[in-house]
């Protein structure tokens, strides 16, 4: 039994060092294209492309007017720029809040009885005229250049949708700088996967679409409460190409409490999972290149490596800990002062540990290549410190549920 | 499209990585084997010296024999080679090579250390200790492990030879047969006399004459002020 344990810890291992690999390969490719893109000019824009932006609501009464306002202070032509407000059949004041808009020329207000998100947004789609739609979050922010980030890469003909770069809004506590940390994570893993042609999300905040891709290939759907997932798969089954604009920033607000966190996480881990059972014709198969070869399959893969790993840290810290009781129990606080000798031979140099330190190290360079994207610089925060130390004990928390819930479901629906 | 020449690269870098652990991790523990190995040979070296000063004792007095006298390293080694059975990657049969080798260094030491008692008339204060390093056949055996540790870095001077129980070495088997050392462990014989189960730091102090001793003796030596 420990044989094969360590058959599949070496192999979790060895996925994820590749992986690391591969995106730092990736990484040193495109990093001149990337650097292009940071330096084009947003000053010359000449054509404009009309957008409508959907804003679905639903009891978001505090955030909503916020995020109206940051899409009417985009710097971007007004006739241009329309919205459509859609309010989801809220309980709380969040009608209200829409209805302060209602003399504005650019905003139009829609309600309807409560449906899901996928519901307001596909209703508001069918009034869109304008060449680009996108939708935002009613608790999300843009800042006022981000539409003339995304314009440009509509120039290539091909491409269908953009994506933004989300980062959270003013955050606040432990849980929310993790947070911070891991969506600058996000947005270095999204601009690879970009370079790739492999995105799988187009997010709810700020995703820019051609119209024609909803006329083309239909509404979005409930698609297990992540419809901007589905929406993103169904895109590439078509090879309809996704690109990320990571100069266009959208900051969300993240979820304060560990239960928000893991009830937001669980949603995405599981609506990842059973989008990708959906879409399962996509994987390994060669017409989706990079997307069906490799990234679907590694991404659900992950879901299950990462539990590997963190069940082996859980059970050497655990492991440990017991050694520490043992001795407590023998000799009290003695055995505290008795250090190991200093000397090289007490230090494991077994391969679990070598691999391990390389593939932090890896992870390390990654951090620093995704702050300083998401940021501009690099700059050493404690978020940077409370992810390292607590996010792998945070993930199987989401992981476990999300499995769990895919595989009881499933059961449930095969009968 | 599909650049299979990246995946290729990504693939033979992980697997250099890879490589590149499991050789460094080979080498590094075959240096440690044989750091083990060398001061094995020391103390085999120091053993025999001893006991030709022994054997040239009857010519000398006890007051000769210096503080140097018996191996310093016995502890050490000790040490190492139970880090190393609880390490993955050593190789099973150079630890067991290498700790039969151990208790017959540990015998020998013990050989002499008691002639030596008996001869210069010193107190003994050393511990026989018969342990097994499988956990269901004595769950007591790691804390009582600590509790000698913790005993030896209080008492530099006493001398804990410890014996896996169920090590096939002929001189072990009739060690326990010597002192009647029955398969409750954790076992300790101090002075002739055995003690079975686990006791504290405090028990043994309190319970075994020759630790009284050498724990007034400290007692003194440390509360008497130096002039």
């Amino acid at each position: 039994m420990p044989d094969i344990q360590a058959i599949i810890l070496y192999c979790s291992l060895f996925v994820s060092l590749f992986f690391e690999v591969f995106l730092l390969i990736t990484y040193i490719e495109v990093r001149g294209e990337i650097k292009e893109e940071e330096k084009r000019d947003l000053r010359g824009i000449t054509v404009f492309p009309s957008t409508t932006i959907i804003v679905p609501c639903y009891n978001e009464e505090k955030t909503v007017a916020a995020t109206v306002k940051s899409i009417l202070n985009l710097d971007y032509p007004k006739d241009k720029l329309s919205l459509i407000l859609v309010d989801d059949g809220s309980r709380d004041g969040t009608l209200a809040a829409l209805r302060k808009f209602k003399n504005h020329p650019q905003v139009k207000i829609l309600a309807k009885e409560n449906g899901g998100k996928h519901t307001a947004v596909n209703m508001a789609l069918q009034s869109v005229t304008t060449d680009l739609v996108g939708c935002l979050d009613a608790d999300s922010f843009v800042t006022p250049e981000a539409l003339r980030k995304i314009i440009p890469y509509f120039d290539d003909l091909t491409t269908m949708a953009v994506t933004p770069a989300i980062k959270i809004h003013e955050p606040l506590g432990v849980l929310q700088h993790i947070q911070n940390v891991e969506y600058s994570w996000s947005i270095f893993l999204r601009k690879m996967l970009s370079m790739l042609g492999a995105l799988y999300v187009t997010p709810g905040p700020f995703s820019i679409f051609r119209t024609r891709v909803f006329r083309e290939l239909g509404d979005y759907k409930k698609a297990h409460m992540t419809e901007d997932m589905e929406m993103a798969m169904r895109m590439q089954k078509h090879h309809y190409k996704i690109v990320n604009s990571h100069g266009a920033h959208v900051y969300t607000v993240a979820p304060r409490t560990l239960k928000g966190l893991v009830k937001q996480r669980t949603r995405w881990s599981y609506g990842f999972l059973n989008n990708a059972i959906d879409y399962k014709a996509l994987f390994f198969n060669r017409k989706y290149g990079h997307f069906g070869m490799f990234i679907m399959p590694i991404a659900t893969l992950s879901l299950f490596t990462s539990f590997v790993m963190v069940g082996r840290i859980v059970s050497s810290a655990g492991s440990s800990l017991l050694h520490s009781y043992t001795r407590f129990r023998a000799i009290g606080f003695a055995g505290e002062f008795h250090l190991p000798p200093l000397d090289w031979y007490f230090i494991n140099t077994g391969v679990l540990p070598i691999v391990v330190i390389t593939a932090l190290s890896l992870t390390f360079i990654i951090l620093f290549l995704s702050i300083r994207l998401a940021e501009g610089r690099f700059r050493f925060s404690k978020g940077l410190f409370y992810y390292l130390f607590l996010y792998a004990f945070m993930a199987p928390l989401w992981l476990t549920q999300a499995i769990f819930n895919t595989v009881f479901k499933r059961k449930v629906s095969w009968r | 499209m599909l650049d299979s020449r990246k995946y290729l690269v990504a693939f033979l870098i992980t697997a250099a990585i890879f490589g590149t652990a499991v050789f460094a991790s080979n080498k590094l523990t075959g240096k440690k084997l044989e750091d083990v190995r060398d001061i094995e040979s020391r103390v085999a070296l120091d053993i025999l010296s001893s006991e030709t000063q022994f054997a040239l004792l009857a010519e000398t007095s006890c007051r000769d024999i210096g503080p140097g006298f018996l191996s310093k390293e016995l502890g050490p080694l000790g040490e190492r080679l139970s880090y190393a059975e609880n390490q993955t990657g050593f190789d099973e049969a150079d630890i067991e090579s290498l700790k039969r080798s151990y208790f017959l260094l540990e015998i020998k030491d013990y050989l002499l250390m008691k002639r030596l008692t008996e001869k210069c008339n010193i107190k003994p204060t050393f511990i026989l200790y018969f342990y097994s390093s499988d956990r269901d056949r004595c769950e007591d055996c790691e804390r009582m492990g600590y509790v000698l540790t913790a005993l030896r870095d209080k008492y530099p001077d006493l001398r804990v030879y410890s014996f896996d129980y169920h090590n096939d070495l002929g001189a072990i088997k009739t060690l326990t047969s010597i002192y009647k050392v029955r398969d409750e462990l954790p076992a300790l014989i101090i002075n002739g006399t055995p003690y079975y189960g686990f006791k504290t730091v405090e028990e043994l102090e309190q319970n075994v004459p020759a630790l009284r001793l050498l724990k007034s003796t400290t007692t003194a030596a440390t509360s008497t002020p130096t002039r």
